[in-house]
């Protein structure tokens, strides 16, 4: 079996033009491989560079050097090089990801945003909210909520609403950052399922889990970020 | 697949002034790419010569119609200029007096635009009206009042029902929420953004609203003193900006 996920070398800084220039380096050299259904927990202190790593993965950060090479409509694709048109389609197709916090779209309902990967995926609409809903159930979301838009939702049901978003259509590389961060026992354990499920499924998940309970269970081993020292 | 509209270094000057520094610019289909930075940038002077409606000193553009022929939009004649105008594109303006005919009744605006697409049966562009009338949440009940009685929400909702009936391939919007209540805006904002996704339409939106390109768009293109400083997808040019102008930019955005 090859792996779905590789990033070789990958480096990433940031350099603050408004703060008079001064640049940091956030990641330098970080390499690893995901096979499929395999969920690898990055670890490291806060501020270590984790968050940057997987929004390097997700496209969110551009890469400053290295290459995210990913497995794409049957070829390794470098993520890294990747124009926007090619990152929408991995999106859309291949990678999901699950940021920390919802991004909230006036007016549109938590149902339809859950239902919205299925329909760029050409599912029709009846089936795509079907889904949405009985994923949304699962998350224990109430059923009345699920035609309001988030917006008051308080942080667990904002991110229930993301969580299911992440999940309810098939990916063959997922992104999790801090999933389960305001959720309590009853729905870190419906987390915990989504995600065995998904590795079941073949899902190679990388994720950020300061939930160690949560990381026991379902992390097949962990990735160090280590803080890079500061230059002298 | 191809581009839908294709630029290459376009360059257009007012006396001194560079309007446009050797632009170039790709727009595919079903894509939506925003236009964001300051009044003078030269992002309207950019809408107008990728629309045909101001001629670059130098530089090209290219159009791909729906059977795949390119043509070369500024060396069309007037009447081929309007007749694709007309048949392919569609323009929503930031002042809805600029895309409606205020003289003539809301239901008439949405028709006239399917009778110049060759649409003939009374009944039927009366109920494509009404219908297209309900898609932008206007009540269908008014399909015979002026504009001019309309708020200017309703008249950018209906401006915007006018320029879809026809169901363009390409749209340029040229800050269509500029000069709206906030309110007002959002919906809006969330109305363009659902048709858009329904109708698989390519889009060309210029803006100098931050949050409005981030809902919208999914590619971003900066520009400043008539050059594109930056491009890419949307939510990274936002999340990760590169060059300072960018970084000013997002910086400057008041998070509520």
């Amino acid at each position: 079996m090859s792996p779905v996920l590789v990033v070789e070398g990958l480096c990433k800084g940031f350099t603050l033009h408004l703060q008079g220039g001064v640049s940091f380096p956030v990641l330098r050299g970080e390499s690893l491989a995901l096979m499929p259904g395999e969920c690898v927990a990055l670890a490291g202190p806060s501020g270590a560079g984790k968050s940057t790593l997987l929004r390097c993965v997700a496209g969110n950060y551009g890469a400053g050097a290295g290459r995210i090479l990913i497995r794409h409509r049957g070829a390794m694709r470098d993520l890294a090089a990747a124009d926007a048109r090619l990152v929408r389609e991995i999106r859309t197709e291949t990678l999901g990801h699950v940021s920390q916090f919802l991004r909230v779209i006036p007016r549109v309902p938590a149902l339809d945003i859950v239902a919205a990967p299925l329909l760029a995926r050409g599912a029709g609409r009846a089936e795509a909210r079907a889904r949405a809903a009985a994923l949304l159930a699962r998350l224990n979301l109430p059923e009345r909520l699920h035609h309001l838009p988030p917006a008051t939702f308080s942080g667990g049901e904002q991110q229930r609403v993301n969580l299911a978003r992440g999940f309810v259509a098939p990916n063959a590389v997922l992104l999790l950052d801090e999933p389960t961060a305001s959720l309590d026992a009853a729905n870190r354990a419906v987390v915990a399922a989504l995600i065995r499920e998904a590795k079941a499924a073949g899902t190679a998940i990388l994720g950020i889990f300061h939930d160690s309970e949560l990381r026991d269970r379902v992390a097949d081993r962990l990735h160090a970020v280590d803080p890079l020292e500061p230059a002298a | 697949m191809s581009p839908l509209l294709e630029a290459e270094g376009l360059t257009l000057r007012f006396g001194a002034l560079r309007a446009l520094d050797g632009v170039s610019l790709a727009l595919w289909p079903g894509e939506v790419v925003a236009v964001v930075g300051e009044s003078g940038s030269g992002k309207s002077s950019l809408l107008r010569a990728l629309s045909g409606l101001a001629r670059p000193e130098a530089g090209r553009v290219l159009y791909r119609d729906a059977a795949g022929a390119a043509c070369d939009v500024h060396a069309l004649s007037e009447a081929e200029r309007r007749r694709i105008a007309r048949s392919d594109w569609g323009h929503v303006h930031q002042n809805p007096r600029d895309g409606l005919r205020m003289g003539v009744s809301a239901g008439a605006n949405i028709g006239e635009r399917l009778m110049a697409a060759g649409a003939r049966h009374y009944g039927g562009i009366r109920a494509a009206a009404a219908e297209w009338m309900a898609r932008v949440e206007l009540d269908p009940a008014r399909i015979d009042d002026l504009p001019r009685h309309f708020s200017g929400g309703m008249q950018q909702r209906l401006q915007i029902a006018r320029c879809l009936v026809t169901r363009p391939r390409l749209v340029f919007m040229d800050e269509p929420t500029g000069g709206l209540d906030v309110s007002v805006q959002a919906r809006l904002l969330d109305l363009i953004r659902a048709l858009v996704e329904e109708l698989g339409l390519a889009v060309l939106l210029v803006t100098h609203d931050i949050a409005a390109a981030r809902l919208l768009a999914h590619r971003i293109v900066v520009m400043r003193q008539g050059r594109i400083v930056e491009e890419g997808l949307a939510d990274r040019v936002l999340d990760d900006p590169q060059h300072p102008y960018t970084q000013l930019l997002v910086a400057s955005v008041l998070a509520a």
